[in-house]
Parts: structure tokens; sequence; C-alpha cells
């Protein structure tokens, strides 16, 4: 276990919720539980954003001609 | 603009090369005839319209969208697209093998590349989607009547099947094109399977004031009895643009897929989908995508406190009514006079006025749509 801790806030009526969850059994002690649920929260898989699609010139020209086709431009 | 849900616009339509192979492959390959519907799922995975699914849900994925309303990688995803096929047929498919998958003509619209075969509880995939097992719900029938299998993998199109809506067709890629274009940056897309009333035009209009343009994207396909036909929704709009929006500011396409009736499930799918096509914003209204007394008339709009990454804004309208003494659309919440002053916008009461040849009042609906309504000799579905 890491000997180093930091401290953090969190709004006191969280706080009674999580005391609460402790006592019916959820972790064995309020930090432990925090601590817990940030790891979990960090092993979720993180959502990458890729940059907007660029379309090759003869792509943008086919859809263009079928909007224009369709006639929703001119 | 937008990025597409997933951050890439999933094109799974063959092209050249790959799609002469892929016609030619498929006469060979154990084929399966897809219905409307699903042929629709399939063009919309193709397209990008379900970004970023690239095929039918695997176990893992089905089971992720039951219990958590999300993807295995995490992004939010609230009803299955799914294939499934009765156990003799699922035997004779090879897991790791291509299944032809043939549209209702029994041409060959796609490939399957086949990576799984599972099983399903009926009964549990409708409480979770639906919040009911009640089989009197469309979408509950519809899963009740499923077959035992589903077969999960990605797919490639080899052709979109024709439609009479072909010039009203666009895929995300082209609305995104039509929106650059247009110069819009923020859209809203309105969601819809009726033909417009006052109410819905007051609701669109007020958010366009919000955004630069308006996307009107009437879903069709298969819809429950006493719904407005297809052709009749469409050509309503026509008209209400043509006399009372700004073209420059408005554009309507279809969305092709059948109606779920999954209320809050629904919305949210509803809006993944909008944010594809390259809306920033969506209008979700009292009760969207719900049926009969399901859902409480605003979870629609509660569940989305529930996916604050979605990206997508939605804009919540509250229930419209016409009063008479402010001689115009308003909400109670803008609106200081009692009931007796107001006129719903009640779509059974239109549509009875409607059957019984009336022309509604013109406070409730424009007389050019109310027109093209009438003009149909049955103008909904039976």
């Amino acid at each position: 276990m890491e000997k180093e801790h930091k401290t953090v806030s969190i709004p006191a009526s969280l706080y009674k919720k999580i005391e609460e969850a402790v006592r019916n059994g959820a972790g064995s002690s309020v930090a432990d539980f925090v601590a817990q649920a940030v790891r979990e929260a960090l092993e979720k898989p993180v959502k990458k954003q890729e940059p907007e699609e660029v379309f090759s010139p003869e792509d943008e020209e086919k859809v263009k001609e079928r909007l224009k086709a369709l006639g929703y431009i001119d | 603009m937008i990025q597409p849900h997933g951050g890439k616009l999933i094109d799974r339509v063959l092209k050249g090369p790959a799609l002469i192979d892929a016609e030619k492959r498929a006469k060979a390959l154990p084929a399966i005839r897809l219905d409307a519907e699903q042929t629709s799922d399939i063009e919309n995975i193709a397209t990008g319209v379900f970004s970023p699914l690239e095929g039918f849900l695997g176990e893992k994925d089905f089971r992720s969208v039951l219990d958590k309303m999300q993807l295995t990688n995490g992004l939010a995803w609230t009803i299955p697209v799914v294939l499934a096929v009765d156990k003799k047929t699922a035997d004779g498919l090879k897991i790791g093998g291509d299944v032809a998958l043939l549209n209702p003509a029994g041409e060959p619209a796609a490939i399957l590349h086949l990576a799984e075969k599972y099983g399903y509880d009926k009964a549990e995939t409708a409480q979770k989607v639906f919040g009911t097992t009640d089989a009197a719900h469309p979408g509950v029938a519809k899963i009740m009547g499923m077959p035992e299998v589903l077969l999960g993998g990605s797919i490639d199109l080899i052709r979109e099947t024709p439609t009479p809506f072909h010039k009203y067709k666009l895929s995300p890629r082209e609305t995104r094109k039509l929106f650059q274009d247009k110069g819009w940056s923020t859209v809203v897309g309105f969601q819809t399977r009726n033909t417009p009333h006052i109410g819905h035009e007051y609701v669109q209009k007020s958010a366009l004031t919000l955004v630069d343009g308006l996307f009107i994207n009437p879903v069709i396909g298969k819809k429950k009895k006493g719904d407005y036909r297809d052709e009749v929704i469409l050509e309503s709009y026509e008209e209400l643009i043509k006399n009372y929006y700004v073209p420059e500011r408005t554009t309507m396409a279809i969305l092709m897929m059948e109606m779920r009736y999954a209320g809050p499930r629904e919305a949210i799918f509803h809006a993944v989908i909008r944010k594809n096509f390259g809306c920033s914003h969506i209008i979700i209204g009292r009760d969207h995508a719900g049926v009969g007394s399901y859902y409480a008339p605003f979870a629609a709009q509660e569940i989305f406190s529930q996916f604050p990454d979605l990206e997508i804004t939605p804009l919540f309208f509250r229930s419209f009514f016409y009063c008479k003494k402010c001689g115009s659309v308003v909400s109670d919440k803008i609106c200081p006079h009692g009931k007796e002053h107001q006129i719903q916008f009640r779509g059974t009461e239109i549509r009875d006025m409607l059957l019984r040849g009336e022309y509604p009042p013109a406070e409730l609906v424009r007389p050019e749509v109310a027109k093209i309504i009438m003009d149909e000799k049955n103008p909904f579905n039976e």
C-alpha cells in the first residue's frame, strides 16, 4: 500500500451516504470506499476523439453532385 | 461541426473491386433474407447512421446495452441492433464465415462476417429495453415474435435497396456536407412520425432561434396502425416548409428506420443518430418515442441526465397549447390563463376530426397541411 496520501474534499451529505454504505459492509472505511470507486472510474475506457473526417476531393464532389441532383443545394 | 458518435463516421459501403468481388462471392454464400426493417438496419450501419456500430451486436455488447445502456467501449448505446434467426438457420452457419444478407426482393444487399451466435432471454430484453413485458406494447410484441438466436458480426453493404422516398434519403456524410454548405455550424434535429400541427411548428421555430439550422428528420418505415402514412408525412412537411419556413434555415431528409417505441431509451438512440447526421442539438418533447401510457410524460427528457457525455445537446420542450386569450401558442410556463381558454394539440383528436372529414381549426393545423391529409384517400396506416 502507498504511504503517501493527499486530502480531497467531498460534500458532507455524500460523506454521510458513504459512511452508511460502509456500515452496511461496502468497504472497510470511507477512504477505502472512495479510493476503490476512483480506481474503478479510472479503469473505464477513455473515449478518444479522432480528428473530423476529411473527404477525398473525389468523394466530396460525388456528395455535392448528389445534393445538387436532389435539389438540396444550387 | 459536432463529431460523430465515437469520433468516426462508419463507412462500410463497398466500392470498386471490393464491391465486384462481394457481388460474385455472395451468390455462393449461405443466405438470409431480411425484411424491410432489417434492410434499413444494414444500410444505417454501413452509411454511418448507427456509428460507431460496424455490424450487428455481439453478445458482450448486447449484454452491455441491456444492463448499462452503453457499448463495451463505454460509448452510450441504448437500443440493441441485432439480427435474429431460427436455430436451424443458425446451425447451418459457420462462425468465422461469411453470410449473404438478401434484401426483401432476394438480391444480395450485404455480407455479414459472422463472429458470434448466441441466445437471449426475450422477457429480460423486453423488460430492460421497454420497461415492460406487456405483449400489447408493439416493441415487446416484436421481441416475443423474434427467432431465438442472435448473429453478431460486422457487415459490408453491397447495394442500397430502392425506396420511393429516394429524393429525401441522405446519408450522414451528405447531411454533414449539406450543413457545411449552408454555413450551419449548429443544427437542431427534429424527429417525427407525424404530420405537423401548429405545436410542432412552434417548437421547431423556437429551437431554430437558438441555432443556425433546422433539420426535420421524419422516421420512415414500419409504424403502428393508425400512424400517418409516410407519403402523407413528407408531403405535409413539404407544404409547411414551402409556405411557412425560411428555406435557407430549414431542410428535411428521412431516416429509414423502424420505430421501436422504447420511450426514454429510444430518445437517447434518436439523439445519437442525429449527432451522426451532424446535429448539435435535438428537440425532445413530451413522451418522445412513447406509446400508450407505458412511459411517464417526461421520462424521455429525464434520462438525458444519465448521459452527460452525449455531446449532442437536448432541447426539452413542455406541452404546448393554443391560448385563445393570448392569441398564440404557449405553455403553462408562459401563459397565466385558465384551461377554459386552451385548445390542446391532441394528435388523436386532430386525427378523429380528419377522419370525420372536418378541417381542424387553423389554430391547430395549417390549412395547407390539413388539405394534404384530407386529399388522401387513406392517410393512415392500416
